[in-house]
């Protein structure tokens, strides 16, 4: 599935809910239910700045495709991560580059998107898009 | 009712507001605290009717300015009750005030002299004096804490020395809201020469510190915790010790005599007060202290007092919750965590139910490290906050965990 059809899935999911308290309650269990990254990548090196919590985010290439682990201290942030993961993981990295984020805002999570904001999401689109461009750059 | 907080809440418009649907909780009063009428009309009429640089003007205007300005000085002289007017140097705030006198005393430290930190401090009150131990060679010491969030007072007298030439110490804790016993630390610092700086701006919401009493040498607080502007705040230093220190910015307004061979310095407190300063922040810090002079701060300690014994004893209720900080003598603040869930994700839930509270380490990163805690949710009270928004902080708590775990 492209990353397009992934993220419209998601709207879809999120469209059905009425009000935040189910969107926050479906996003906890989405963190509860990530895969959780190994151990071994749980490094400072991989923790993204800019977070009040901590995240860790590990990529790795399986053929030509992309695919992101990660973990994260706090389950909203958590959550926010499995949504990333979900649109983003198992895609060619040109087509991650490519890939615009506009679907975080039409599921009513604009106010993490703030650049100010102590949870990082925008911290966190820019290291899987940073992976992306070092993993291509390495295909080519 | 001895303390009307109904009629004191209309005089701030800000509590009026809704949040994510929901009437505002404000309990981030440790942060910064919220704006009476009182002060906003005073910023509001100072460029309306008085804007116009000050000391230096011929000017009606320049001239009404100054006198404003020069009044609140006197306002602060008094509530804290300081000798002389112009041992009052107004600066940006807390943060300016400490580097003020970390800067100034590069030139009185050498190689093996001794800096007393507290282990609960602000990282404003830990990272200059680090800097100044990296220019001087001095070793910077830490008064440990105990598990309650005291300090540990046996240790402190067994730390301090003759080598000992500066004493740092919050008055209050912005993360735990400890009261420290700074008389006897002042005391004993002084014992052996040691000269002290109490940084007050936690305490001067809650507390009035007198401060020819307590002998301190350098005290510092930031209007914006006391119904004031952001940008600016009190350094109070000793005559003896302001006279001493160099300058720390260079600049206009702080000069008696320039040329390019050599400049002399103007008297105290324009010495330290290089450029324009925050003119209309200082009128309105002063009118900010009338406020909370006309409500008394005896009152408002009692009645803080009423607000954290009540949101202690509820918190505690909920299964899980752990309060850091429990020092006998503390102001309203509470600063808690609850087992398995990460206080960001708490903060995060509060918000979408209107309710503002801090999460994290509080710029207060080795207090966290001590309890080896990521952070805390802190929820911090202050005189127009009610018994009624102790209950929605609470359900707003009980929500959040079920929502989490």
């Amino acid at each position: 599935m492209s990353i397009e059809s992934i993220q419209n899935d998601i709207i879809d999911e999120f469209s059905m809910f009425d009000d935040w308290m189910q969107r926050y309650e479906y996003m906890i269990d989405l963190g509860k239910a990530l895969p959780l990254i190994d151990n071994q990548y749980k490094t400072d090196d991989n923790i993204i700045k800019g977070c009040q919590s901590k995240v860790w985010v590990h990529a790795e290439l399986e053929d030509d495709k992309l695919v992101f682990t990660a973990d994260s201290d706090a389950i909203i942030t958590k959550g926010i991560i499995a949504i990333l993961i979900r649109a983003f993981s198992n895609q060619k990295p040109q087509d991650i580059i490519d890939a615009n984020t506009n679907f975080i805002d039409q599921i009513g999570l604009k106010e993490h998107l703030s650049p100010t904001r102590a949870n990082g999401l925008v911290s966190m689109i820019k290291q899987l898009k940073l992976y992306a461009v070092a993993y291509q750059t390495q295909l080519n | 009712m001895r303390f009307n907080v109904e009629r004191i809440r209309t005089d701030f418009p800000i509590l009026n507001r809704e949040v994510n649907g929901k009437s505002l909780v404000y309990l981030d009063n440790a942060a910064t605290s919220q704006t009476p009428n009182q002060v906003i009309d005073v910023i509001v009429d100072y460029y309306r009717r008085l804007n116009a640089n000050i000391h230096r003007g011929v000017h009606t205007l320049s001239q009404e300015a100054t006198d404003a300005y020069e009044e609140a000085r006197i306002k602060i002289q008094k509530h804290f009750n300081i000798a002389k007017s112009h041992e009052v140097i107004l600066t940006s705030g807390t943060t300016h005030s400490i580097n003020l006198v970390a800067s100034g005393f590069s030139s009185y430290l050498s190689k093996d002299d001794e800096i007393l930190v507290s282990a609960m401090e602000h990282h404003s009150n830990i990272v200059p004096w680090q800097m100044l131990c990296e220019r001087t060679g001095a070793v910077l010491k830490v008064i440990p804490m105990n598990q309650n969030g005291e300090l540990v007072m046996e240790d402190f007298h067994k730390l301090i020395s003759e080598r000992t030439k500066l004493v740092f110490c919050n008055h209050v804790s912005n993360a735990l809201g400890t009261i420290n016993p700074i008389e006897e630390i002042i005391k004993a610092s002084h014992k052996v020469g040691a000269a002290v700086l109490v940084d007050g701006a936690q305490a001067a919401p809650h507390i009035k510190a007198d401060l020819q009493a307590l002998d301190v040498d350098f005290y510092t607080i930031s209007a914006h915790k006391v119904c004031g502007p952001t940008g600016v705040g009190m350094l109070y230093g000793k005559e003896f010790w302001l006279k001493k220190l160099p300058p720390y910015q260079g600049g206009g307004e702080m000069i008696a005599e320039v040329t390019f061979d050599k400049t002399t310095y103007a008297d105290l407190p324009h010495k330290f007060e290089a450029g324009t300063p925050n003119i209309c922040g200082g009128i309105a810090f002063g009118a900010a202290l009338d406020y909370m002079n006309s409500l008394g701060f005896d009152d408002i300690a009692v009645y803080e007092h009423e607000l954290l014994e009540y949101a202690t004893s509820e918190l505690l209720k909920i299964e899980g919750l752990k309060i850091y900080g429990t020092a006998k003598n503390k102001t309203s603040v509470i600063s808690f965590n609850i087992e398995h869930i990460h206080p960001y994700d708490i903060g995060t839930i509060l918000d979408k139910l209107g309710i503002a509270v801090r999460t994290g380490h509080h710029c207060a990163q080795p207090i966290m490290d001590f309890y080896k805690i990521p952070g805390t949710v802190r929820a911090s009270f202050s005189f127009y906050n009610t018994m009624e928004e102790v209950d929605v902080l609470v359900e707003g708590v009980k929500r959040a965990k079920n929502m989490l775990l």
